[in-house]
């Protein structure tokens, strides 16, 4: 074999390697692939945390749910008890402004000498510590959230796939189901849903765990699994269009894998980014239902609170007690605002169609 | 197109049929009829009352002969009150389409020009205000902004005057309304907007130099308002549904407030001529827009 460079002809476009020079150690080293391998995840999450408002919302959020953990255990009061003084009802701790304390307290404090638990948010109309209140209302509000979500995501999740996945007539028939039950009237439904299902449960749930939610609340999880997984389920169909196409799917139905195990090994994981994104927008919308339904009437039992009821319940007192309706409201906002904010970075971050 | 046309009717009648057989059958399965009152009936005038209004016969006839009448018109009578349905559904209809209409143009005038200021201003601080209170209104739950509204301009300040017989003021029902589609429909503009300015045509219409205006309003906002269209049907179903708690807070007595109402009272027949009524607004406002989609976006093809 001849190694030695042809002789270049005149009008030749060949390269004259005579006019090139071997690389340095340096200019090698530039080659070299400097970054780590990234996965998708880690990827998302680099981008996430260059997101202030997200950063934000999870800082927001991680604080929220540390308070309404352990707030309940410094705060020395219950969210149904009445107040009580050396053991005695405190009737003169109606309707307290914030950071002050009852008559009787003040002289239950000067007698002993003992600082008592200020009431932070003040009290109620039935001498209820307010503050504790709505810690445990915004714990309602955020169980109902994340948990209706939680449904959604699994009805939403197996319809879609199996929609998705099969395709053909069964694709047909499940999507107009699914039309059909998109364009039912949603609030409408919930009103007559929640007040049939409350008259039919009740008797039900007695005497088991659920009674102390209420009935309400356990039809509100009803009507967000009947209603309200539409959409994710669309989302996830479309996403397992999609990604179905692919080689690798290809590849393990020619070595005999059953459609479970595609579906849950080579097609879920792909679309979960986008599933998680759509349920991080869920939640501000199940707790808008959630106090829509306290609006209404409809929410939790009481004593139990959530933020919708105590809100609707201080509209009653609203010009003595405008404080009554802002905390509750300042923290469904706050709340709303912060999975809004964090879905929308979540998208952001995630979803590679926004790839540039 | 045709083809399309009618299987969205298809559905939208199925729908409605559905709607309207989960309402019948989940009434009923409601304990407590609407002669159960304050003031206790003999059994004797109850069965008689069940009889007169076919209350005695099977659910699923009580139905079919429901549904007959409501096709040839007729809703029947209130049971609680013994006004005929028709005449409330008037009434309720003449403040809340009032309301609802107002709110809608008002939410799509005002989403549509902040939503374009803000995309034309990107990343200024006209951009950052505009999209920072959309965000924030999308937050306030409505019968929260509705009693904050009316605690302050009309007690505190006592510049508009609260709902009654003689003084029919919209502005603060309609503010409540319209914030939170009209923070919806700002932050889709400029996301559509944005989308639009940076297209091939815009930057042709650019280079042979049409005026700015034009290729703002002629070339990018027309495209841009595609997606704002599709909100419309949804919206209209959030102000229905949304006007239900705003009417009770101004005590207004529009549609919404008699919902809740008819519920409390299981009073059948207007419970039943409201949701059906209310479903086939809905339906209805779904298919307009779904069509007109279609119609001002030739790209869509109909399948």
């Amino acid at each position: 074999m001849n190694n030695e460079i042809p002789k270049k002809n005149l009008l030749s476009t060949q390269i004259d390697l005579s006019k090139f020079a071997l690389a340095t150690e340096e200019e090698k080293r530039q080659q070299d692939v400097m970054s780590e391998s990234t996965t998708f995840f880690k990827d998302g999450m680099r981008r996430l945390m260059k997101n202030p408002l997200a950063v934000g919302s999870l800082i927001v959020l991680a604080l929220l749910i540390f308070t309404i953990l352990f707030a309940p255990l410094i705060v020395p009061y219950g969210y149904a008890d009445i107040l009580k003084v050396n053991g005695r009802r405190d009737k003169t701790a109606q309707n307290l402004a914030p950071m002050t304390w009852s008559v009787n307290e003040q002289k239950y404090m000067e007698e002993t000498g003992e600082k008592l638990f200020p009431h932070i948010f003040g009290t109620d109309d039935q001498c209820r510590d307010y503050f504790i209140r709505v810690i445990y209302g915004a714990r309602v509000s955020l169980a109902v959230g994340l948990f209706a979500s939680v449904i959604v995501m699994i009805i939403g999740l197996l319809y879609g796939s199996i929609s998705g996945y099969f395709g053909g007539r069964v694709d047909l028939i499940m999507m107009r189901i699914c039309d059909i039950i998109y364009s039912l009237p949603d609030l409408l439904m919930v009103i007559l849903l929640s007040v049939v299902l409350d008259a039919t449960l009740t008797p039900l749930i007695e005497g088991t765990v659920l009674k102390a939610l209420g009935v309400n609340m356990i039809s509100l999880f009803i009507v967000f699994g009947l209603l309200y997984w539409v959409s994710m389920a669309r989302l996830v169909r479309g996403q397992i269009l999609t990604i179905k196409e692919n080689e690798y799917v290809l590849a393990a139905k020619t070595i005999g894998t059953p459609a479970s195990r595609i579906l849950r090994k080579h097609i879920l994981p792909n679309c979960l980014s986008v599933i998680f994104i759509s349920v991080a927008l869920q939640i501000p919308s199940a707790i808008f239902t959630e106090s829509f339904l306290s609006f209404v009437g409809l929410g939790v039992q009481a004593p139990m609170p959530s933020l919708g009821s105590l809100a609707n319940a201080a509209r009653g007192g609203i010009q003595n007690y405008p404080h009554k309706l802002v905390f509750p409201a300042m923290l469904i906002c706050l709340i709303v605002l912060a999975f809004n904010l964090l879905g929308d970075g979540l998208r952001d971050a995630f979803d590679p169609k926004l790839r540039r | 197109m045709s083809r399309y046309v009618v299987k969205r009717v298809i559905l939208a009648v199925v729908t409605v049929v559905i709607v309207s057989a989960i309402t019948f059958f989940a009434m009923y399965a409601i304990p407590g009829g609407p002669f159960n009152s304050e003031k206790a009936l003999s059994k004797e005038v109850i069965t008689a009352l069940n009889e007169r209004y076919g209350l005695d016969k099977p659910v699923p006839v009580q139905y079919v002969n429901y549904m007959g009448k409501f096709i040839r018109g007729d809703l029947g009578v209130s049971l609680k009150t013994g006004r005929g349905v028709s005449t409330t559904i008037k009434e309720g209809l003449a403040i809340s389409a009032k309301l609802g209409l107002m709110a809608a143009s008002v939410a799509v005038f005002f989403g549509v020009v902040l939503g374009s200021i803000a995309a034309l201003n990107r990343n200024k601080i006209p951009d950052r205000l505009i999209i920072f209170f959309s965000t924030l209104a999308t937050a306030v739950p409505s019968f929260v902004l509705a009693t904050l509204l009316l605690l302050f301009f009309c007690i505190q300040l006592g510049l508009v005057d609260a709902w009654s017989a003689n003084s029919q003021s919209y502005v603060l029902p309609v503010v409540s309304l319209a914030l939170y589609p009209m923070a919806y429909i700002t932050r889709l503009t400029k996301t559509s907007m944005l989308d639009a300015l940076n297209q091939d045509y815009v930057r042709t219409a650019r280079a042979k130099g049409v005026a700015a205006w034009k290729v703002v309003f002629k070339h990018a906002l027309r495209n841009a308002l595609i997606p704002v269209v599709t909100y419309v049907g949804p919206m209209v179903a959030s102000i229905i549904t949304g006007s239900m708690v705003v009417e009770s807070v101004f005590t207004m007595g529009g549609l919404g407030s008699k919902f809740v109402t008819s519920i409390t009272n299981r009073d059948y027949t207007l419970i039943m001529g409201l949701t059906i009524f209310l479903a086939i607004l809905m339906v209805a406002a779904n298919l307009v827009t779904d069509i007109i989609y279609k119609v001002i976006d030739p790209r869509i093809t109909f399948d």
